[in-house]
C-alpha cells in the first residue's frame, strides 16, 4: 500500500495542481464576467434594463388628449386628425407629468406650418403645397386654424 | 354648467380612467413588458413623406443625439432621366431642418427616410468582438454602453451606414427603435412625430398589428436585400434607385 502511494505521489501532486487551476479559472470568470452575461445570448442581459429605464421625452397623443378635449375634439374633425400633438408642440412628457412645473411654450405658426407645407417637387403630388404669393403677406394664421385647417 | 349626475359620473370615471393610463404609460409597467411576445420591425411608406425633418428632431430631443451625428435621417433622391444608377442624393444636417425648396422639374423626385433597419441576422452584431452589441430577444439590435470598447467594427459592419461613435461616450451609438418607449406601450418619438404617417411602428408577432395587411397589400421592399440582413423596416414604393 505504502509502495502505490509513494509510486503515485507525482499524480496527486498534478490532481491537486489542476484542482487549484480550476478554482482560479472559476474565481476570475465570476469576477470578470459582469453579471447576467449570456443570459440571453453573447451579451450583457441587465443592459436591456438599462435601456429600457431612459427618459421619456414625448408623452403621447394619449397623455395630450386627456387633458386638452377641446383642442383634441377640433383636430380630429379637421385635415390634421392624424397629426399628434408633439408633431408641432415638440416633445412635452415633462409637461404632461407635471403641467404646473412645466409649461408648454406655443409653436410659432409661421416657420411651423412652412415645414411641412413649403413646396417641393420631391414632395407627394397630393399633398398640399404653397408657393409664391398662396398669403399675400398675411399670416398662416389670419386664416387657417392650426387644429382644423380648411377655411 | 349644465350637467346632470349621470354625466357628471360617467365625466370623472373617464378622467380617473384616462390620466390613469396614460399616467401608467409614462411611468412605465415594465413587469407587463413580455419580451417574447413581440418581434419589433418599421414599416415606412415613402410616397407620403414630406422631408419636413419631424422624425430627426424627434429623435435628437427624445435620445440626446449629439448635433452632426443621426439615429436617423432623410435622403432626397433626384433621378434624372431614368439613370438609376446615379441619383442625386442630398440630406442636409440630415433633413435636421427640413430640405431648401427645389422647384418644379421633370426628374422624379421623392424622400426617403432612414433609420437602423433593425436586422435579424445583422452584420454589426456579429462583428462585436466583446458582446456590446446584440440583438435583443424581442427584434431590437442595442449597444451596451457599459460594455462597448469602442473598436468601431460595428459602425464599418453595417451597409446601411446606421451607426457612428459617440463624440463624448466613445461608444458605438445607434437608433434603439425606442426600446424605453415601446416596452412602455408607446410609440416610437419619430413615429409620434410623423405628421403624414409615413413611419409607423410594426409588431411582427402582434396578429392585430396593421402590419400584416401592410405587408401584404402593397409592394413592400427592403434595403439592400442583397446583403442578406433580414432587415425589418418595410419600405412601401420604394424607387430602385434608392441605395
Amino acid at each position: 500500500m505504502k509502495k502505490i502511494l509513494r509510486e503515485s505521489e507525482h499524480l496527486v501532486r498534478l490532481a491537486l495542481l489542476a484542482a487549484i487551476l480550476v478554482v482560479a479559472f472559476l474565481a476570475i470568470r465570476k469576477a470578470v464576467v459582469p453579471a447576467g452575461f449570456g443570459r440571453y445570448g453573447h451579451y450583457r442581459a441587465p443592459a436591456l434594463d438599462d435601456i429600457r429605464a431612459r427618459p421619456i421625452s414625448f408623452a403621447g397623443h394619449e397623455a395630450c388628449e386627456a387633458c386638452h378635449d377641446e383642442q383634441a375634439k377640433a383636430k380630429s374633425q379637421g385635415k390634421h386628425a392624424q397629426v399628434s400633438c408633439e408633431a408641432c408642440h415638440g416633445p412635452l412628457a415633462a409637461h404632461a407629468d407635471d403641467p404646473d412645473a412645466h409649461k408648454a411654450v406655443k409653436p410659432d405658426p409661421a416657420t411651423l406650418c412652412m415645414r411641412c407645407h413649403a413646396a417641393d417637387s420631391a414632395k407627394p403630388k397630393s399633398f398640399p403645397q404653397v408657393a409664391g404669393d398662396h398669403a399675400g403677406g398675411e399670416s398662416c394664421g389670419g386664416c387657417h386654424n392650426p387644429h382644423s385647417p380648411a377655411m | 354648467m349644465d350637467m346632470n349626475r349621470r354625466e357628471l359620473l360617467v365625466g370623472v370615471g373617464k378622467f380617473i380612467i384616462l390620466s390613469g393610463s396614460a399616467r401608467a404609460a409614462l411611468n412605465g409597467d415594465t413587469e407587463t413588458y413580455n419580451m417574447a411576445e413581440h418581434w419589433w420591425g418599421m414599416t415606412i411608406d415613402v410616397s407620403k413623406c414630406i422631408g419636413c425633418g419631424n422624425c430627426v428632431r424627434a429623435c435628437a430631443a427624445e435620445n440626446g443625439v449629439p448635433k452632426g451625428y443621426f439615429r436617423t435621417w432623410v435622403e432626397r433622391y433626384q433621378v434624372n432621366g431614368g439613370d438609376m444608377e446615379h441619383p442625386r442624393v442630398d440630406s442636409p444636417d440630415g433633413g435636421f431642418n427640413g430640405f431648401p425648396p427645389r422647384g418644379p422639374s421633370n426628374a422624379k423626385s421623392f424622400f426617403v427616410p432612414k433609420l437602423c433597419n433593425h436586422c435579424a441576422d445583422s452584420p454589426c452584431v456579429q462583428s462585436c468582438p466583446v458582446g456590446a452589441t446584440f440583438d435583443s430577444p424581442d427584434g431590437v439590435v442595442l449597444v451596451d454602453e457599459k460594455y462597448c470598447v469602442g473598436c468601431r467594427y460595428c459602425i464599418q459592419a453595417c451597409p446601411y451606414g446606421c451607426r457612428y461613435l459617440h463624440p463624448t461616450k466613445h461608444t458605438a451609438d445607434k437608433c434603439t427603435l425606442c426600446y424605453h418607449r415601446i416596452t412602455k406601450g408607446l410609440t416610437t418619438a419619430c413615429c409620434e412625430a410623423c405628421p403624414t404617417g409615413a413611419r409607423k411602428l410594426a409588431d411582427l408577432k402582434n396578429p392585430a398589428d396593421p402590419v400584416h395587411e401592410f405587408l401584404r397589400d402593397n409592394n413592400v421592399q427592403i434595403l439592400k436585400p442583397q446583403m442578406a440582413t433580414r432587415a425589418k423596416v418595410y419600405y412601401k414604393d420604394l424607387d430602385g434607385a434608392v441605395r
